[in-house]
């Protein structure tokens, strides 16, 4: 689709929206809007695309109330901004859109958490994403390193670069705009997304992705929108295993989860977002045992986590549930780093070769 | 010499000065920072208690003076009789002197040792003899007294005594210097508002230090003063009832019917039989034996319970309303008198009252003012059993939080009436767990318990309503206005919206520049006429329609427009202004209405 396609189509979506509003006003209805309601409870397995989607679970909000009828009013504002941005073919990030709703007087937002969501909402509603809005978000992508080449067009230009040849020792910055780059070719055997900046600088120390013909993505947490697009384009178009390398504690499971079935939050776009065919390598709570790795005591906040975990529907397959009941057997948790106890080494000559192998990966 | 001999000659008698020398806690003068608060509480109780046995409407005066470093001195100063000047000495000078210890009726004061253990606690701290006016009425002179205790003996010290010169007609005024502090300033405060809530009859006057504060009287209504009673048979031991029947000439029979209240022939008959002895019997000449048996027989028959509305004075529901609203500004208010009820023959009365809302504090613990006879406890809220039946109601059961005690911008009032209210030690600050007592005072709690619930439901549909008010009529017009500019078409109307949701006279005031709107639509079957008060600093001179009258005030207008009104009918006036100020609506139920300002 043309850029200006792309443009028109948009605004004719979120026009839709302002025109249900317009056609309820005038016939003496309260504006509504129906979306559906985004918790773990209202997301389901979707067979054919082997992502976790929304289900069919609604709410309804209705001006019928103040809160509701303040929802829908800063909707409405959000529209008439989105429309004129498009329009003037401007564009702006989540953080100034906020900034910008100072002018709005009774539907500015209180928070940009407020504003987040009701763009989340939009893409819902529109079945777009939020970048067709000219809307870019704030975070950073994180790093790429290892035997793959793209192409990115930058303001100045089309750029090739080798993501181990071209650049410093950080690696690939992905940029916010996903659809900006081609991958034009690789030399890879997998890619492994990794939790910790700690974990990332000492494979790419250790020559992990030379002995390995490895893909190292940084994924800097919880991973942003833009890494996880690039997780499952190269997951698409080279056929690479992706193995997610993260803390042996429950927050980072839900990282691991993220990756591969999408986010509760952004389940609306899981189809482009999620990696289906990514597998978790660790650290395992039965790694926490089998290598004896120093560990520390789980908290009440993690084990409730673990506990909500068991009644996630994307953590409900035997392999998650023996491991979930194993760490809360034992009580504890280890970081990824926790190898070092080992020896610098151990976590690339020997951890993870065998993960791999047991995998069925090398 | 033995060692009985020896220990024999440090064996004496103690005075009761001297005991409480030794025992200051037991009244209330366990620290200087109290001994402030319990001074002014025992002679504002004494004034009181003056001041109601002469019926006059109370007029105190507090003051407390910083003299120099930590010494301070302390003026009470009532209306009352006034006191003779013979007895002066002893109801100062002299600990346990009173005229109240013998009587059976609600007061405030009853053992007499209160304001004389001021006095000897100034004598303690600082030296100082108490100076104490007083006048018994125009026609006699004040009498002026400097007096101390004689802690060996217990009796008054007087140090000098003359006729002076006073501007009351008749009253007391007393004068204590000692140590203290001013560290429970709030609760000073706090016990002299306490004490303005329960007698609303009276006028407290306070100079603090040089700051003041007036308490007014919110009623001019003289309380009658209780009288006293005769002993309930059920309510006698056997000391009391041995030195009745030592001072009486009578045969017993005649001994029941005159010394006990609700004894009548009958009842002594009965008494007598049950006990085995003959009704014509001397009173006096009772053996020991016989007296136990009598006891026992008086405890055996059914006495009707004692008659409290003689020597009880509630304060009374609207009294205490009228109290608490004067004090305390809140949205709910309701008081309870309980019937009068018997403890061991003694007779007793709970009231109580809840506040909610207001201005009290959103958060905390409810706010709890205990009163025993009119006095407010200030201290040992944890020990009394007040407390203890608030703790074990379940407060959740009305809308209201609680973490053992209740919580949130709640005010518990419950006041205690009774001829001997059983505290729990001398210095009265705790009420002991009587269960006939907890028992009245959960019922109390109870009842207004559920008239609150039912506020507190009612203002919940009433905010939600309120709630809906503000969708519909500042927000929907402005989610219309912001659609119609996104799909580029003229604003749509949304009075058929707003008729339909909110089936009321809908009444609008808005701010635009500087034009004032008030628009009125009615969505009801209303048919009549309504008055429109509009009270603001403008004149609205241009006002289209004009008002049907102005009235002005302060720099303040109030418009009055009457409306007719029929169904489905809209109204509007608009006028140049600074708008604000407030708007009223008469002659609709207000259940019809409902009034939204668009610029809030």
């Amino acid at each position: 689709m043309s850029k200006s396609d792309l443009n028109k189509r948009a605004i004719e979506s979120l026009q839709t929206i302002a025109q249900n509003w317009y056609d309820q006003i005038k016939s003496g209805v309260i504006p509504s809007i129906n979306l559906p309601t985004r918790t773990k409870h209202n997301i389901e397995y979707d067979g054919e695309s082997e992502v976790w989607k929304y289900g069919e679970k609604e709410s309804t909000r209705s001006a019928g109330s103040a809160k509701s009828a303040m929802h829908i009013l800063k909707m409405a504002w959000v529209i008439w901004f989105l429309k004129k941005q498009i329009g003037e073919n401007r564009s702006s990030t989540l953080r100034e859109l906020y900034y910008i709703s100072e002018g709005w007087k009774k539907a500015k937002f209180g928070a940009q958490d407020e504003s987040n969501f009701l763009i989340e909402d939009l893409e819902i509603l529109t079945d777009m994403q939020r970048e067709a809005f000219h809307l870019r978000p704030e975070e950073d992508g994180a790093t790429i390193f290892g035997p793959i080449e793209l192409k990115e067009v930058t303001r100045r230009g089309e750029r090739k670069i080798h993501c181990r040849d071209d650049v410093g020792e950080a690696g690939y910055q992905i940029p916010t705009n996903v659809d900006t780059i081609d991958f034009l070719g690789h030399d890879a055997k997998f890619v492994i997304a990794i939790e910790t900046g700690g974990m990332y600088a000492r494979l790419i120390e250790n020559g992990f992705d030379e002995d390995y013909k490895a893909i190292l993505v940084h994924l800097k947490g919880q991973p942003a929108r833009s890494t996880r697009r690039v997780l499952n384009r190269i997951n698409e178009q080279f056929k690479l295993p992706v193995v997610v390398f993260t803390d042996g504690d429950p927050w980072s499971y839900r990282i691991y989860a993220s990756v591969a079935y999408g986010a509760i939050k952004s389940a609306h776009m899981s189809e482009i977002l999620a990696t289906p065919q990514a597998r978790f390598i660790g650290v395992q709570p039965s790694d926490i045992r089998d290598y004896n790795l120093p560990s520390d005591h789980l908290n009440e906040r993690d084990i409730a986590a673990l506990n909500s975990e068991l009644t996630d529907p994307r953590f409900a397959t035997d392999y998650w549930r023996e491991q979930i009941n194993l760490q809360l057997k034992m009580g504890l948790k280890s970081e990824q780093q926790a190898f070092a106890a080992r020896g610098l080494d151990f976590v690339t000559k020997e951890y993870l070769p065998k993960r791999l192998s047991d995998m069925g990966i090398l | 010499m033995v060692l009985a001999d020896e220990l024999a000659k440090a064996q004496r008698s103690i005075s009761v000065a001297e005991f409480f020398e030794k025992n200051k806690h037991l009244l209330g003068f366990d620290s200087p920072t109290r001994g402030i608060i319990t001074t002014v509480k025992e002679a504002v109780d004494n004034a009181l208690d003056a001041c109601e046995e002469a019926e006059v409407l109370p007029d105190i005066y507090v003051g407390i003076k910083r003299i120099s470093g930590d010494v301070f001195r302390i003026i009470v100063e009532d209306n009352g009789p006034g006191i003779i000047p013979e007895q002066i000495p002893y109801v100062f000078g002299k600990l346990l002197y009173g005229s109240r210890f013998h009587q059976i009726k609600q007061s405030r004061g009853q053992q007499g040792i209160g304001i004389s253990a001021a006095v000897l606690y100034a004598q303690l701290t600082t030296g100082t003899p108490t100076l104490v006016i007083s006048r018994t009425g125009a026609a006699t002179p004040a009498c002026q007294v400097l007096l101390q205790i004689k802690i060996e003996t217990n009796e008054p010290d007087i140090i000098s005594t003359q006729e002076i010169e006073w501007d009351r007609a008749h009253g007391t005024r007393v004068q204590i210097e000692f140590k203290s502090s001013l560290a429970a300033k709030k609760r000073l405060l706090e016990y002299l508002r306490y004490t303005a809530v329960v007698n609303p009859h009276a006028r407290l006057r306070v100079d603090l230090d040089d700051e003041t504060e007036t308490f007014e009287r919110v009623s001019a209504e003289i309380i009658v003063c209780p009288k006293a009673i005769q002993p309930h048979p059920h309510g006698i031991e056997i000391g009391q009832l041995q030195r009745m029947l030592a001072s009486s000439d009578d045969p017993v029979e005649l001994f029941l019917v005159s010394g006990f209240s609700r004894v009548g022939k009958k009842t002594a008959l009965e008494m007598c039989q049950i006990a085995g002895i003959s009704p014509g019997k001397s009173a006096k000449k009772l053996t020991k034996d016989e007296q136990r048996q009598l006891i026992a027989a008086m405890q055996q028959v059914n006495v009707p319970a004692p008659p409290a509305s003689l020597c009880l004075s509630p304060i009374g529901e609207e009294l205490i309303i009228r109290g608490l609203r004067k004090e305390f500004p809140m949205d709910f208010m309701r008081a309870r008198t309980r019937p009068s009820s018997v403890f061991s023959g003694h007779p007793f009365m709970v009231e109580a009252a809840l506040g909610y809302g207001g201005k009290l504090p959103p958060e905390g613990n409810a706010q709890i003012l205990r009163f025993a006879n009119r006095v407010p406890l200030m201290y040992q809220q944890g020990a009394c059993a007040i407390t203890g039946c608030i703790t074990e109601i379940n407060w959740k059961s009305y809308s209201v939080s609680q973490q053992g005690l209740p919580t949130g911008p709640l005010l518990i009032l419950v006041h205690v009436a009774s001829t001997n209210v059983p505290f729990t030690s001398e210095s009265k600050d705790a009420i002991a767990s009587i269960p006939e007592i907890e028992k009245e005072i959960t019922l109390a709690l109870q009842e207004l318990g559920r008239d609150l619930k039912q506020f507190l439901s009612r203002r919940d549909r009433n905010r939600l309503a309120e709630d809906r008010a503000r969708a519909v009529c500042a927000i929907i017009p402005e989610i219309a206005e912001k659609v119609s500019e996104i799909v580029e078409l003229p604003v749509p109307d949304i009075s058929p919206i707003e008729g339909r949701i909110m089936r009321k006279m809908v009444v609008k005031r808005r701010l635009s520049g500087d034009i004032v709107t008030i628009e009125l639509n009615n969505y009801t079957d209303f048919n009549g006429t309504v008055s429109v008060y509009e009270t603001s600093p403008d004149n609205a001179d241009d006002a289209e329609p004009k008002a049907d009258f102005v009235t002005s005030l302060d720099n303040e207008f109030t418009k009055v427009w009457q409306v007719p009104m029929t169904p489905g009918a809209t109204w509007r006036v608009a006028w140049k202004g600074r708008g604000g100020g407030s708007l009223d609506i008469r002659g609709i139920d207000d259940g019809k209405l409902v009034v939204v300002d668009l610029n809030v």
